[in-house]
């Protein structure tokens, strides 16, 4: 690694500087573009009282969740979670903290935070639950609450093919979150199927431009599927 | 009373050619198979893929490519993918013509109750509140009563909310109802449910016109 060459060969190299009590922002939706290597290397790591932003919490024993299994997490930032009996049991029994934020609340706190602006206003959970306690503000003759942005100290990212410099695509689905978190890290992490030379991806079809890449490291991936779902041939 | 499909066929009315359309879980997503024959609609999965297509045959099953329900599907021709907070201005920009969900509880001032039961575990709303404060055009589908009977159609919602004043349009299994004015306003029925049957089961004020035409399959 040196200049703008941000491959990295070892998980140890990828999350060198992990620490206990960091937040960690991670892309995918459900077990969809997920960066099961940084994942695992976390797990192996061992860092404890993690917060974790990431839409879900993955599923017992694969994803996210297998950080559950050495009480890793002290606090998940998610707009839909509990597809895992040992989330449900963490979370009843106190163990792990859950802030529950609206799915497109918590992408643009994602996107705000990367892109410098501290807050913004939605209409989003005005009058529910999630408005509560938070600042309201009228425009145009209807209701907003202020949401503050999302910055973590790692944001750990699944791409599809990068190259050396760090631009990074993805494929279909599998974008999701992983764009918005690569954004938001102090340190971000990308783990890909397939290392590229700069040069070799379409500079006008770059998804996450390198400038917010630190680290870029080759995976492979079991790519498993929550819920396979097939219609007969016709 | 309606079947899931059927509330899903009358949904499926409410469908306009060009339309960009975003589907809940559950009979929601039934309304995709009612789509009218020659009428183009782009549906919405809000995971960030527009022009969501049917499920995939067992070859072409790809883990990069799922719905908002995470299960496996294919797009169509025309499709468009991008990240979550493009899909997320899309839904709360009002860019969707049509968002159908379901929901627990709805009331005359248009308030929707659809993600946390308290006492239950809540797993999260997922996109629904961005959903229904971004959308103009939302139809809610929900059986008309709980299986003890009690109306789900209130004066004021019970549980927690996922939307203040959002909804305008419902599809029970016994009727389409409009909400406006901090009133139900009764404008079909299911075929063989009378007038009587709906009012009973509609714990909110009801409007009932003179004339209530029954649905027709």
């Amino acid at each position: 690694m040196a200049g703008l060459d941000k491959v990295v060969t070892t998980y140890d190299q990828a999350l060198a500087g992990l620490a206990d009590g960091m937040t960690i922002i991670a892309g995918g939706f459900g077990l969809c573009g997920i960066p099961e290597g940084l994942i695992a290397q976390i797990k192996k790591m061992g860092v404890r009282d993690l917060t974790v932003v990431s839409n879900n919490c993955g599923v017992d024993g694969f994803g996210l969740g297998i950080l559950l299994e050495g009480r890793q997490i002290k606090k998940m930032i998610s707009s839909y979670v509990g597809e895992n009996a040992l989330f449900e049991q963490q979370l009843l029994s106190g163990e792990l903290e859950v802030e529950l934020t609206p799915q497109g609340t918590l992408a643009e706190k994602i996107r705000a935070g990367g892109a410098g602006i501290p807050a913004f206003f939605t209409a989003t959970g005005y009058g529910t639950p999630i408005g509560e306690g938070k600042e309201v503000r009228e425009f145009h003759g209807r209701q907003y609450i202020l949401e503050e942005s999302i910055t973590g100290d790692f944001a750990i990212v699944k791409g599809w093919k990068a190259d050396r410099f760090g631009n990074v695509i993805y494929r279909h689905t599998a974008r999701n979150f992983n764009p918005l978190a690569a954004t938001a890290g102090k340190i971000t992490v990308v783990e890909v199927e397939e290392i590229v030379e700069p040069g070799e991806l379409d500079m006008d079809n770059i998804h996450t431009p390198g400038i917010y890449v630190d680290r870029v490291i080759q995976g492979t991936f079991e790519k498993r599927i929550e819920r396979r779902t097939v219609r007969q041939e016709a | 009373m309606l079947t899931r499909e059927q509330i899903a066929m009358r949904v499926a009315r409410e469908l306009r050619d060009g339309y960009y359309v975003n589907l809940g879980i559950g009979i929601p997503t039934l309304v995709a198979n009612y789509i009218p024959k020659g009428m183009q609609v782009m549906l919405q999965s809000e995971n960030g893929l527009l022009g969501m297509g049917p499920f995939p045959t067992e070859d072409e099953v790809d883990p990069d490519m799922i719905n908002a329900g995470k299960q496996t599907v294919t797009a169509v021709t025309g499709a468009s993918i991008f990240d979550s907070a493009q899909s997320f201005a899309m839904i709360r920009g009002g860019h969707v013509d049509l968002t159908v969900l379901g929901a627990f509880e709805v009331d005359v001032m248009g308030n929707i109750a659809s993600w946390m039961i308290p006492g239950k575990l809540v797993k999260g709303m997922g996109g629904a509140m961005d959903l229904v404060a971004g959308a103009e055009n939302i139809v809610v589908t929900m059986t008309h009563a709980s299986k003890d009977g009690e109306s789900k159609l209130l004066p004021q919602c019970t549980l927690p909310l996922t939307g203040a004043g959002c909804i305008k349009k419902v599809v029970t299994d016994l009727a389409y109802v409009e909400i406006r004015d901090g009133k139900f306003w009764l404008i079909e029925r299911a075929p063989g449910v009378s007038v009587d049957a709906i009012a009973k089961l509609t714990a909110g004020e009801l409007v009932v016109p003179e004339i209530v035409p029954e649905m027709e399959f």
